[in-house]
């Protein structure tokens, strides 16, 4: 006997998010099929998160209904989100970095044995879970010792685990590697195909080709449509996102470089973690006018190697010069004021003071200089003035102007301010890392534009990437690092992205043995 | 000229409504206001609740409790008096003075990302480094030669100090009060460095130096012979700097409010604020430090030195604590107890909740520091006229602080209610 199933195991009808001075969601509809994988797409602060939190209870909308299965639910608190088996992986991963794999899928849903813990059963489920998803885990490693892929697997296995339903995925490809992504891609599918309904938010367009049904794109708080994947292609979901027709690739005329600006020879940067080099005798030279690449997967050194070459941590053996000028051991004030602007990775720990407002931000890098002090008092007139001029020269968008904290802005929009701030320096030398990590196609293509143009007036930028259409779009040159080392020198035009995955993964390797 | 009046009171008027505007400013009125209501109740309880006080004796209780700073004692009727009391008044001013300067340490600390509980060490160090020297410094004037002569002149020649050249007292005062500021630098470079080097917490260090100076002032006036033996009296006491004709000008106060301990190091305080909202505010030296104190990794990347910013922010706390011992003894109205070795000075302490209930403004500072002090006073004014004691004044004052650490709360609660009133309209 056959039951009629609701058609849509969700629906988000007409939702409405008000926050003072914003309308964070304005009237959006998003129904999500028994199934399907369907992606959500829009620009940093279109509305998605917001939606999302609405779903799962942190914020009451102020109109709109939302329903499961056909009925009108009310979700007052994530614990009523729970309980409608509606689960999610966080784009910071909610681990418990000490806790084993099993500890962390089983937290907070334990079963217990006269108030003792018994994992017998659970351990049996989640293997279960684990074999039928083909979500390959170890139990019983401990969180901080496993890649970022597995990682995230666990917060599969942790939805599974709690027989969700809805499983919501924000931003999940984010932190993987071109494998780990597709491995990603085929899992959601086998979820879907055992009648889980996956949620996808996203802002990259491949990914959503590659693996969605179906595609709702929000712009500015307001829904633009849904489409059916197979009906659409890039550039119109790109077009419905950003409202305009995007540049998708880099439009850039190759690179003359001219003379040597950076040069690392032999740098060793110890890993204030692991107590080891992490680091191990990098050698390398940005010229003028070119875009070097520093590409490879996260955690094989790339990030030390830019606080060695910045100042942020010491090398422990090694030479830097900068247009000729040592600076092996001289402090970051000195190698700034050598000629070196740095847009840094974490943007939150080291590129903004958050509690801050914008002006003093826009200052970060400068303050100490003879425009915006007199005598040790700051110039507050020089300041606003400046820190208005790059705000409209560079289109931070914030609030309140240059008095807004910079907490409350976007993250595309601190970024932008960063870059604003890094690139008005005017500086031979510009090191960028991951400067395009966690934002949307407009902000991406800006960002490019913006390092293209600086390669053009005659500035040397070295950029660090995770993303492999970032590196293949838009170096000159790429050096490819694995476990501490530059394994390989590749010309984008003359390789491909499956021969840079192969060095990523330190499958290949020029050099050393090719000599040999 | 009424372009002038007209020019001044739209300043006042703009500063009006920067005060009312301030959320910090209501949400510490606020506090006060229920730990006074808190410190009456428990008058009235236990009032109403003893059979020989009564509810006569509880309204006594609770009048000194808000406007103990205003009494003039009993008339011949029995019947509490209020007025004017220059005496008061002045001794309100003399204790907030310390109050300001361990709060302006307090404060200091906070604004750069740390905690100064180190307070009452760098106290105690400022202390001892004051009255060292403005005990051995002889200036051949002050009550020493004039009145009491004996144990203060043997004591002198046994330091073999007599017949030496004097000192003039306006050079011992600087040099004693420049002492206790480096005393209490460096007493908070100690926290400072361990900190900014080996990533010790700052609370952690500054207990532990607190009470190293505790027991390293009691030993250092142990050994030296700066026992006041003259005024027999009392034991376990240290000279008085007037001993020694070494006494802070009083700047004309003591006119204003006659028979006061009033000194005129509560104008140095003030001027001490002003310095310290200028420099954190309007320099890049300030921007520097908070910088740092806000998010030491994105100061390090910008070239700002982090380590030497922990270490120079705690220093400054440091000294604005030991100025504030400095003043306080220097003044010359009180002896130092030096057997501190069981104790750490209250005023240290207090420098926390006046620097909370400023929100760590150092103008704020300045208001808090008199508040408290105020209390202190009503807390005199209960115990000498009524039957209840000074205690009351703490339990007001602990109930202050409970409520200034949940002030962020009462600044929610306000801004929320501000924003359903927004919403309304």
């Amino acid at each position: 006997m056959e039951k009629a199933v609701p058609e849509y195991v969700i629906e988000m009808l007409h939702i409405t998010k008000e926050f003072p001075g914003i309308k964070a969601n304005d009237d959006i509809t998003l129904q999500l099929r028994k199934g399907e994988i369907h992606a959500l797409l829009g620009e940093n602060g279109a509305g998605k998160s917001t939606l999302m939190s609405v779903l799962f209870g942190l914020y009451q909308p102020e109109k709109g209904e939302i329903r499961k299965d056909g009925k009108t639910v009310q979700i007052r608190n994530p614990n009523d989100a729970t309980a409608l088996n509606i689960g999610m992986v966080h784009q910071h991963f909610k681990l418990i970095d000490v806790f084993t794999v099993l500890d962390n899928i089983i937290l907070g849903a334990e079963d217990t044995k006269l108030g003792f813990l018994s994992k017998k059963k659970a351990r049996a489920k989640v293997a279960a879970l684990s074999d039928r998803y083909g979500l390959k885990v170890d139990l019983d490693a401990k969180i901080e010792d496993i890649t970022v892929g597995m990682q995230q697997r666990v917060e599969i296995l942790k939805m599974l685990y709690r027989d969700n339903e809805v499983l919501i995925f924000d931003e999940p490809t984010a932190v993987l590697t071109p494998q780990e992504i597709d491995e990603l891609m085929k899992i959601m599918k086998e979820l879907t195909a055992e009648g889980k309904s996956i949620l996808f938010i996203t802002h990259k367009l491949n990914e959503i080709m590659a693996v969605a049904d179906r595609c709702t794109v929000l712009r500015k708080g307001r829904y633009i449509g849904t489409v059916e994947i197979a009906e659409t292609n890039q550039a119109e979901l790109s077009r419905m996102m950003v409202g305009r027709d995007v540049q998708l690739v880099v439009d850039k005329e190759p690179a003359q470089p001219a003379q040597t600006i950076l040069e690392v020879s032999d740098l060793h940067v110890r890993s204030r973690l692991y107590h080891r080099d992490a680091v191990k005798g990098v050698s390398f030279q940005v010229r003028a006018g070119e875009i070097v690449c520093i590409a490879g997967i996260d955690g094989n050194g790339q990030s030390e190697l830019v606080y060695g070459v910045t100042g942020l941590e010491k090398a422990s053996k090694g030479r830097i010069t900068l247009n000729g000028v040592d600076i092996s051991s001289a402090p970051v004030r000195k190698r700034s004021k050598a000629g070196m602007s740095h847009i840094p990775e974490d943007r939150h720990k080291h590129g903004l003071i958050l509690d801050n407002t914008l002006e003093q931000n826009m200052v970060l890098q400068r303050y100490y200089e003879p425009r915006f002090q007199n005598c040790g008092f700051i110039r507050f007139n020089a300041v606003r003035e400046y820190a208005e001029q790059l705000i409209e020269q560079y289109d931070v968008r914030s609030g309140q102007g240059a008095i807004t904290t910079t907490r409350s802005m976007s993250g595309g929009n601190q970024q932008k301010a960063i870059i604003a701030r890094e690139i008005d320096r005017d500086l031979p030398l510009i090191i960028a890392v991951q400067p395009t990590r966690g934002l949307d196609v407009g902000a991406i293509e800006y960002i490019h534009s913006q390092l293209v143009k600086q390669r053009d007036a005659g500035k040397a930028v070295l950029l660090v990437s995770l993303e492999l259409d970032e590196v293949m779009n838009l170096s000159d040159r790429i050096l490819v690092m694995y476990e501490g080392e530059i394994v390989g020198e590749l010309d984008p035009r003359k390789t491909t992205v499956e021969e840079l995955g192969l060095y990523m993964a330190g499958a290949k390797r020029q050099g050393k043995e090719e000599q040999a | 000229m009424s372009k002038q009046v007209n020019k001044g009171a739209s300043f006042i008027a703009g500063l009006w409504q920067k005060i009312r505007g301030s959320k910090a400013v209501w949400a510490s009125l606020l506090s006060i206001i229920i730990g006074m209501v808190v410190g009456s109740i428990i008058i009235l309880v236990s009032g109403l609740t003893n059979a020989t006080l009564g509810g006569k004796a509880a309204w006594e209780g609770i009048q000194l409790v808000f406007a103990g700073l205003f009494s003039t004692g009993r008339d011949a009727a029995g019947t509490l008096t209020f007025g004017f009391n220059p005496q008061l008044m002045g001794n309100m001013l003399f204790r907030a003075m310390p109050l300001i300067m361990t709060g302006l340490s307090v404060a200091l600390a906070q604004k750069t990302g740390l905690f100064n509980i180190g307070a009452p060490g760098q106290y105690l160090m400022g202390t001892a480094a004051t009255l060292l020297i403005a005990l051995y410094l002889p200036t051949g004037t002050g009550e020493s030669l004039q009145n009491v002569s004996g144990a203060w002149v043997t004591h002198m020649e046994a330091m073999g100090m007599t017949g030496q050249a004097v000192w003039p007292a306006w050079l011992v005062w600087t040099l004693a009060f420049m002492g206790g500021i480096l005393a209490g630098a460096l007493w908070g470079a100690i926290p400072g460095m361990l900190k900014a080097l080996l990533n010790i917490n700052e609370v952690l260090a500054c207990i532990m130096t607190n009470w190293i100076a505790a027991n390293l002032v009691t030993w250092v006036f142990d050994a030296a012979s700066l026992k006041n033996i003259v005024e027999n009296t009392k034991t376990g006491y240290i000279y008085k700097t007037t001993f020694n004709g070494v006494q802070t000008s009083k700047f004309g106060l003591d006119q204003l409010l006659p028979g006061s301990q009033v000194s005129g190091g509560i104008l140095i305080a003030v001027v001490f604020a002003i310095v310290v909202i200028i420099m954190m505010n309007k320099t890049t030296f300030g921007y520097e430090l908070k910088a740092c104190g806000s998010n030491r990794y994105a100061a390090r990347y910008a070239g700002i030195r982090d380590k030497r910013s922990i270490v120079v922010s705690m220093a400054m706390a440091g000294a604005l604590a030991g100025a504030g011992a400095a003043l306080y003894y220097l003044a010359g109205n009180t002896e130092f107890y030096w057997e501190t070795s069981q104790s750490l000075p209250a005023v240290g302490f207090n420098g926390i909740p006046v620097a909370l209930l400023a929100a760590n403004n150092p103008i704020g500072v300045i208001f808090s520091g008199l508040f408290m002090s105020m209390l202190e006073i009503c807390g005199q004014k209960l115990k000498d006229l009524t039957a209840f004691n000074e205690y009351i004044t703490d339990v007001i004052i602990a109930v202050i602080v409970y409520l200034s650490a949940f002030a962020m709360l009462i600044r929610m609660l306000l801004s929320r209610k501000k924003a359903s009133k927004e919403a309304l309209k």
